[in-house]
């Protein structure tokens, strides 16, 4: 039997890693990511979990690591935040185009500087391109939820893409939540051994790797955009598996009162949840307000989002990054670009708020929707607008 | 640069751009960069092997003579040979055009 226990959600996500029998595990701690890799660590080391944790000198190292141990055909866990994460680029882009399968769990924090250990989206929009799956959870149960599906997912020989589960640092991480713990059982119902296209095997030798000339640069990339895009239909599909093993139904956009709403927010992550009740505030109140989450983000869910839009006249898009210099943030610029001259489509307003720890409460949430109606009445000189900070 | 047969298309690359059939650089005209190339003066060279024993590329073989000959469809033109013939037997000699 599954069990519902109290527990802080970096420690259920590594008891999920564990019941995902997970091979290899390179890691280096960081705020707030630590906990998650410290209980691998110490699941390993008391032998309840039969795995390789591999101490490493360096977040680069700990993604060279996974590449190696993926290649083998290792069923592979990683975990990291913002400078660590940043500290993995050059061998982020590497996996995901040679088609190595893992799973990393980013608990999100602000990029440095100035120094921050608080939670925003800052790191990961840094890492967008990198042609990794992504997903966003709202709650500690989701991420558990997400980081099984994770594995199902990447190691799928359909799909063969390494995987990032997106969970809010300090928000999630260090919360402590009433969480379903499932069943070895189940899980191994739901996540079979993992048997890779190709692995590294002297008896059978190949390369892993080699040089791309002009002539066939173009169509490896491409050939990795089409996998992605080919990836979506598995990650619905395991999902549906999903639901039917756990009881618990996830979808690539989620629509919160959407019915007859006028505006919508468009929020990723935990603020979601804060968005939830300052919608049921504002629809207490008569407002035409809905929500819609992203929890697919790359791939990114077109179809689905164009149609959870419904008749809705005004997105408020919620971004918790600020790229100095841009148009608008990552989000907002996605939704943009997808919906740019189709007919009836909605005023789109980006807003930009929770940055380095700060907290978006329901108030923020009415600010932002009482903007957006002013600004769909009148264009606003500008395309962003940064919520809750001090004009002086 | 590669064999026009050779190429592929985004479809038909292999999964990972992994290379599936081991040592397949052979199939390829992988020295056509060179810049220059290494010659050989048979007055001097003893068939001592040193530059085929040196040559990353494994461009050198021997000939019924016993003489080592730089295959230059896979001689990058590094000059290690050169720099490795204890008798400086191997000129390298820049190519034209
Ligand atoms: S290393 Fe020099 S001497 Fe020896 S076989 Fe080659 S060319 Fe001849
Ligand atoms: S120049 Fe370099 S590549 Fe060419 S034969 Fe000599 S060692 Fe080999």
């Amino acid at each position: 039997m599954s069990k519902r226990v109290g527990i802080e959600v970096s420690i259920a996500i590594a008891e999920a890693v564990g019941l995902a029998r997970a091979e290899v595990i390179p890691a280096y701690p960081i705020t707030p990511q630590t906990h998650i890799v410290e209980h691998l660590s110490e699941m390993v080391a008391n032998g309840e979990l039969d795995a390789e944790f591999i101490p490493v000198e360096s977040e680069h190292a700990a993604m060279s690591c996974c590449c190696g141990s993926s290649a083998a055909g290792a069923r592979t866990f990683t975990s990291s935040s913002a400078q660590g994460l940043s500290l993995m680029s050059e061998i982020l882009y590497i996996p995901s185009t040679m088609r190595l399968p893992m799973v990393m769990v980013v608990a999100n924090r602000a990029m440095s500087a100035p120094i921050s250990i608080w939670n925003d989206h800052q790191d990961i929009m840094v890492q967008r391109d990198i042609g990794w799956i992504q997903t966003f959870a709202e709650n500690g149960q989701e991420a558990v939820d997400l980081t099984l599906h994770a594995f199902r997912v990447a190691e799928d020989r359909n799909v063969s893409l390494p995987f990032i589960v997106n969970i809010d640092g300090f928000t999630l991480s260090h919360v402590i939540e009433p969480i379903e713990l499932p069943d070895q059982e189940d899980v191994d119902k739901f996540l079979p051994p993992f048997k890779p296209r190709y692995k590294l095997d002297p008896r059978r030798p190949i390369t892993m790797g080699p040089v791309g000339i002009p002539e066939v640069y173009t169509e490896a990339k491409v050939a990795h955009d089409m996998a992605m895009r080919k990836a979506k239909r598995y990650i619905l599909k395991a999902w549906d598996e999903f639901a039917e093993i756990f009881g618990r139904k996830y979808n690539p956009v989620e629509s919160y009162r959407t019915e007859d709403a006028e505006i919508l927010l468009v929020t990723m992550g935990s603020i979601s949840e804060t968005a939830m009740t300052a919608v049921d505030a504002m629809r207490d109140d008569g407002q035409k307000v809905g929500l819609l989450r992203i929890r697919l983000w790359r791939p990114f869910p077109s179809q689905e989002f164009r149609k959870a839009i419904g008749k809705a006249k005004v997105l408020a898009v919620v971004d918790r990054c600020l790229p100095p210099g841009a148009v608008c943030g990552p989000v907002g610029a996605e939704i943009r670009s997808l919906l740019y001259k189709i007919p009836g489509a909605p005023k789109i307003f980006s807003f930009v708020a929770g940055l380095g720890g700060r907290d978006v409460t329901v108030a923020r949430f009415k600010e932002i929707v009482d903007k957006a109606r002013q600004f769909a009445k009148k264009r606003p000189r500008e395309l962003y607008e940064v919520i809750g900070v001090r004009e002086k | 640069m590669a064999n026009s047969d050779a190429i592929v298309g985004w479809k038909t690359i292999t999964f990972g751009c992994h290379i599936l059939e081991p040592g397949n650089a052979a199939n390829f005209r992988t020295g056509d960069w060179r810049s220059q190339r290494p010659v050989t003066d048979k007055e001097k060279c003893i068939k001592c092997g040193m530059c085929w024993v040196y040559c990353p590329d494994m461009a050198y073989s021997q000939d019924e003579e016993g003489y080592f000959v730089a295959n230059m469809e896979y001689c990058k033109g590094c000059g290690i040979c050169a720099h490795e013939c204890p008798k400086d037997a191997i000129t390298m000699v820049p190519e034209e055009g």
